[in-house]
């Protein structure tokens, strides 16, 4: 049964894929749909014997790699960590497999989407399931290409072309980190089984090894690279650029993919290697200011977009900045209990966007709409449910999972966390701001648009909306439910060994002016949001033309695309064309085969010109040659 | 002694070209002699499953040993299998018959003597993998660049006559200093049967200039940088099938050659040059990544890609690992698949366009949908993705140079994010984007022919990829005899 949740989707994306034309669009779409939901029902079930039987498993597969004293094999560890996960992945995915068939309903190529988004499904449970690292890898890997197929979709435009691409490079930079950090890992534990490396950990914390002339210790060094995946994974400051850009893929493709599941495997990464990082504070320390970097960071950027998307995407990158400082202060629990609220209300977002998108004729521009909550009522509520769990509004999801990140940060006790407290304190409020900015634009004021005349936009189809209202469901009560289980004080009942805490988190709180600044803050900015968005447009427009500059380094996401461009793009090209022509061309080429050849030919030439056939010349040479002759001897 | 399985792989193919050679050929498409020319060489192909199939994984002797006095107390014509060989030879018997049968379009004259270089070909490409006398190496290793010197010279493109010399010159230039160092050690150990020379061992005094000898050879023929000028041209002007040949086949006699001579025979020497092998595998995986990146032709691009793969093969050999060997195997059979298959993918284009630029294509999917896939899938291959054979072999060669030098194994795994910039590139300015040139929508998707070469090399790519056991329990043994017997040298030494 177990090995079904990951086969099933495989099978849809066989089926789909291969036989979609035989057995028509609308067969491959039940049929996707279906198995994903089968394998969703199937994993509700398989956390539920988790959690009231402590149920844990390790099935063996097949080997895979066995090349000396590496022993690879497939597998699928069940344990909490990867039961909350494979719920996570499945019951999204198959939402956006039902909402994709309403979204996607005038596009020609319906069983080749779905086929990727099964074969995504399948790639991203290979992830959390695997009990070793290169399975880890394969699945990491898997969901990078899925990932790509899925931006590049629509393969006409130029645009969605570029962006996977990019998304597939970026990541594969994050990858080369991860890959070395397998290395590492094999060369030190001379094995890559969870289980084994975990055990060995101890033993190795005081190690040092030599890294470019410096003196490491070889466990910071293990959690650096395997940072340096997840940070590609999860779009993280640096390594993000990928994400904003991969909104050219379909909007289903953006809340399965690009907010609730994949972009979430850097952070399921760094809670799965616990045991690792652990042991190593400075490296936690530096996930913790890279989170926090990037959740601000995101967050001011996500002010100023006007792409419906973009904002919602940048608003993952931050929330996922949360994740990681979470686990950065040592509270992987709380990190999982955010990904986990997350991923309904992102993916509620996302789809809800889809809904207004698919309204709007494609639209994507937040200028461009306005004044239609009456005529979308459902997606309007969807999307304020949505954007009230985002924000962290009292009582809903997002109010559990983000308060408990800033309060363990608060709690953390040291400077790193106290900032992080304070960064994650105003980042709430701009994630506020922004959300509500969304909200006001595309559904309040006036009517926007030229092109859709008002009486054109409709609501979406039932297909479509169920989804959503599942998704809501989750968005208001998942916080609420699963708290006591996941970031329960004091016990660790439930993750058992699949998280591993060298100390007990605090079981203390922090003071009580502090527990309700957040949600202070997350009220008050409803109305200023609506003030300035809705009732008084001037304002916002007078404080741009005051902070022009300020406004262009965030329009222009801090300049990192064009930076990248001169530091990496621009340059590798010109080092290619020099390294072809010059290296190769002029001097290899040129000194060598080309030069030796030529040469040889120069030297046969004058030595033709000897025989030209003149007696009065040969008769010339044997006179010099014999006077030479005649001279050497006399003077000898 | 036995049946004599390996010379009749050796002959048969000759047996065939003969064959041939005294048929009328005909203009045009010869289809008999197309037929006689696979007939032999699926037939040898079935030969080598039975070798593959009856030979023993357990012990790393040489297996199907024949020894046979050519030269009374000189030479021995001597052949032999062992764990890393087979491997070759499969690969050989299974690349040529794809090749006949892709050469529909692409060969337009004298199609007979074509097929007949390509049997020649083969059976000296055996020759190599499984002769166990330095001297009969050395003539099948050398004997096969003259097959391959008249396909590109005869029938390659506009410039076939340069570059048929380029790589004539520059391969055989290499190739003379390793017939001075065989002869050299026939003076100084008194034979020339590689077996006997593993267990007599050559003087530490004369190891590295021997060493060296042999790497001018192999070096060229990897190719390595900065000798590696030859390849691009000779593949571009290279019909398809002798592009598929130079690059599935012949490229891998160097690495063979490395792991069966230079590590074998010169355990000290090879300690000595690792660094350098090192600084220029590095190169070239750096360097020629960087070049693919910039070609605007398709061949071009894929031939520069192998000398950046290539370069991962002789840094895993180096690094006398466990899993860095067996990686440079895998990698190398995995390369010979895939480039082999990218090669066809090319020629299938080509064949109906003639044109190998890039800015020629553009939009395919939308014309040639099946063409597309497989196309995808050979890029995945070649970018190294998790579940294609080209991941395994990436994997365990910088796995391996990991545990043997930190700094290396880090800037060769840069190869692997440049690797995926240039083909994935490739593939979206051919395959993806708006079809802006009217002819393209003309263009036919695969024949059943193309469909059936090219799944043949797709079947075995994904299926090492997810299970590459058959491989790697074929070399084990024999690796971790031959790192066992270079250590216990080297410490004897």
């Amino acid at each position: 049964m177990e090995l079904s949740i990951i086969f099933l989707p495989l099978i849809a994306s066989i089926i789909s894929g291969f036989f979609g034309k035989y057995i028509g669009d609308r067969n491959s779409e039940i049929v996707t749909s279906a198995l994903v939901s089968i394998s969703a029902l199937l994993s509700i079930f398989v956390l539920y014997k988790v959690i009231v039987n402590q149920y844990e498993e390790n099935i063996v597969i097949a080997t895979w790699i066995n090349s000396g004293s590496l022993d690879v094999n497939w597998s699928m560890l069940i344990d909490p960590l990867s039961a909350v996960m494979l719920v996570v992945v499945t019951s999204v995915s198959a939402l956006v497999h039902i909402y994709s068939i309403g979204y996607m309903s005038h596009d020609p190529h319906k069983p080749r989407f779905m086929a990727y988004l099964s074969l995504f499904t399948f790639a991203m449970l290979m992830l959390v399931t695997s009990d070793n690292f290169i399975q880890l890898f394969f699945g990491w890997e898997g969901v990078g290409l899925c990932s790509y197929f899925l931006i590049g979709f629509w393969f006409k435009k130029e645009t969605a072309n570029a962006a996977a691409i990019k998304a597939f490079v970026v990541n594969r930079v994050g990858d080369f980190g991860f890959a070395l950090g397998i290395f590492l890992i094999f060369y030190l534990f001379g094995t890559v089984n969870y289980s084994e490396v975990f055990q060995q950990i101890p033993m190795v914390v005081d190690n040092n090894l030599s890294f470019l002339g410096f003196e490491v210790k070889a466990i910071d060094l293990v959690c650096l690279f395997l940072f340096i995946g997840a940070m590609g994974k999860s779009a993280q400051i640096l390594l993000h650029t990928w994400l904003p850009d991969a909104m050219e893929g379909p909007t289903p493709v953006s809340a399965l993919i690009h907010a609730a599941t994949m972009v979430t495997a850097g952070v399921f990464l760094v809670v799965r290697c616990s045991p690792i990082y652990e042991y190593s504070p400075l490296i936690l320390n530096f996930i913790t200011v890279v989170g926090m970097t990037t959740a601000f960071f995101a967050a001011t950027v996500a002010l100023v977009q006007t792409d419906i998307k973009k904002i919602i995407a940048y608003s993952t990158c931050s929330q996922l900045g949360y994740m990681f400082f979470a686990a950065g202060v040592g509270a992987y629990n709380v990190a999982m209990f955010h990904l986990f609220t997350h991923a309904f209300f992102k993916a509620l977002l996302f789809l809800g966007s889809g809904s207004v998108i698919h309204a709007f004729k494609d639209e994507q521009n937040i200028n461009n709409m306005g004044g239609v909550w009456k005529k979308l009522p459902y997606t309007y509520g969807f999307m304020i449910i949505g954007t009230l769990a985002l924000t962290g509004f009292p009582f809903l999801s997002g109010f559990y999972s983000k308060d408990a990140i800033i309060e363990f940060a608060y709690l953390k006790g040291n400077t790193v966390g106290y900032y992080a407290a304070g960064i994650g304190i105003i980042t709430a409020f701009l994630t506020s701001i922004y959300s509500w900015r969304l909200i006001f634009k595309s559904f309040h004021g006036d009517y926007n648009n030229k092109e859709v005349k008002i009486e054109e936009t409709h609501e979406s189809p039932l297909v479509m909306l169920v989804p959503l209202f599942i998704l809501s469901i989750g968005a208001v009560f998942a916080g609420f439910l699963f708290k006591g289980l996941f970031i329960g004080h004091g016990d660790n009942l439930f993750w058992a060994e699949s998280i591993k805490f060298l100390e007990p988190l605090s079981t203390e709180h922090p003071p009580l002016w502090f527990l309700l600044l957040t949600p202070c803050l997350v009220l008050v900015s409803i109305p200023i949001a609506y003030y300035l968005f809705v009732k008084n447009k001037e304002l916002p427009n007078s404080i741009v033309s005051i902070n022009k500059p300020l406004y262009n380094f965030l329009v222009n996401k801090w300049y990192f695309d064009e930076l990248y461009d001169v530091l990496f793009i621009k340059s590798s090209k010109k080092l290619g064309l020099f390294l072809w022509k010059v290296c190769d061309g002029t001097i290899i080429d040129g000194f060598g085969p080309d030069g030796i050849s030529s040469f040889i030919k120069k030297c046969s030439i004058k030595a033709t010109k000897f025989q030209s056939g003149f007696i009065y010349q040969y008769a010339f040479v044997m006179l010099l040659g014999f006077s030479a002759l005649l001279t050497f001897l006399i003077v000898k | 002694m036995n049946f004599p399985i390996l010379s009749s792989l050796i002959l048969l193919p000759i047996v065939g070209a003969l064959f041939l050679f005294f048929t009328k050929d005909k203009e045009g498409n010869n289809l008999t002699a197309k037929y006689v020319a696979l007939f032999t060489t699926v037939v040898n192909f079935l030969i080598s499953i039975y070798l593959w199939v009856s030979f023993d994984q357990s012990t790393s002797s040489f297996q199907f040993v024949e020894d046979r006095t050519w030269i009374e107390g000189f030479i021995n014509y001597k052949v032999g299998v062992d764990g890393i060989s087979i491997l070759f030879i499969i690969l050989t018997t299974f690349i040529t018959p794809l090749c006949i049968i892709s050469v529909n379009n692409s060969v337009k004259n004298r199609l007979r003597d074509f097929l007949i270089a390509i049997l020649i070909m083969e059976s000296f490409m055996i020759g190599v993998f499984c002769a166990l006398d330095l001297v009969v190496f050395y003539l099948f290793f050398e004997a096969g660049l003259i097959p391959m010197f008249l396909i590109i010279g005869i029938w390659g493109g506009a410039r076939r006559v340069y570059s048929a010399f380029k790589f004539f010159l520059y391969t055989l230039l290499g190739s003379v200093l390793m017939l001075v160092a065989i002869i050299s050690i026939y003076w100084i150990t008194g034979t020339t049967d590689v077996v006997q020379l593993y267990e007599i061992g050559i003087d530490v005094k004369y190891q590295n200039l021997l060493w060296l000898a042999f790497f001018s050879s192999f070096a060229v023929k990897t190719p390595m940088w900065p000798v590696h000028t030859w390849l691009p041209d000779a593949h571009v002007e290279a019909p398809t099938a002798g592009s598929v040949l130079l690059a599935a086949i012949l490229l891998k006699m160097a690495g063979y050659g490395f792991i069966r001579f230079s590590l074998g025979l010169f355990p000290v020497a090879s300690e000595v040059f690792t660094p350098l092998i090192y600084t220029l595998s590095v190169i070239a995986i750096i360097f020629t990544s960087l070049i693919a990146l910039m070609q605007e032709d398709m061949k071009k691009l894929i031939a520069y890609s192998s000398v950046a793969h290539m370069g991962f093969v002789t840094l895993g050999i180096f690094t006398l690992q466990q899993q860095g060997i067996e990686g440079s195997i895998i990698q190398m059979i995995s390369h010979g698949l895939v480039s082999a298959a990218l090669f066809l993918t090319v020629g299938v284009v080509y064949d109906r366009m003639h044109s190998r630029l890039i800015s020629t294509y553009g939009g395919l999917v939308s014309v040639i949908p099946k063409y597309s896939i497989l196309f995808m899938l050979f890029a995945l291959a070649s970018l190294g993705l998790p579940g294609t054979s080209g991941f395994i072999g990436e994997f365990l060669i910088l796995m391996g140079a990991f545990k043997d030098n930190f700094l290396v194994a880090v800037i060769a795994s840069i190869g692997v994010i440049l690797g995926a910039a240039y083909i994935l590139w490739l593939y979206k300015r051919v395959v993806f984007g708006k079809l802006v040139n009217e002819d393209l929508k003309k263009m036919i998707d695969l024949n059943r022919s193309e469909y059936f070469i090219l799944s043949c090399l797709a079947v075995p790519i994904l299926f090492f990829g997810f299970y590459p056991d058959p491989l790697i329990n074929t070399i084990e043994v024999s690796v971790t005899d031959l790192i066992n017997t270079h250590n216990t040298n080297l410490a004897s030494k």
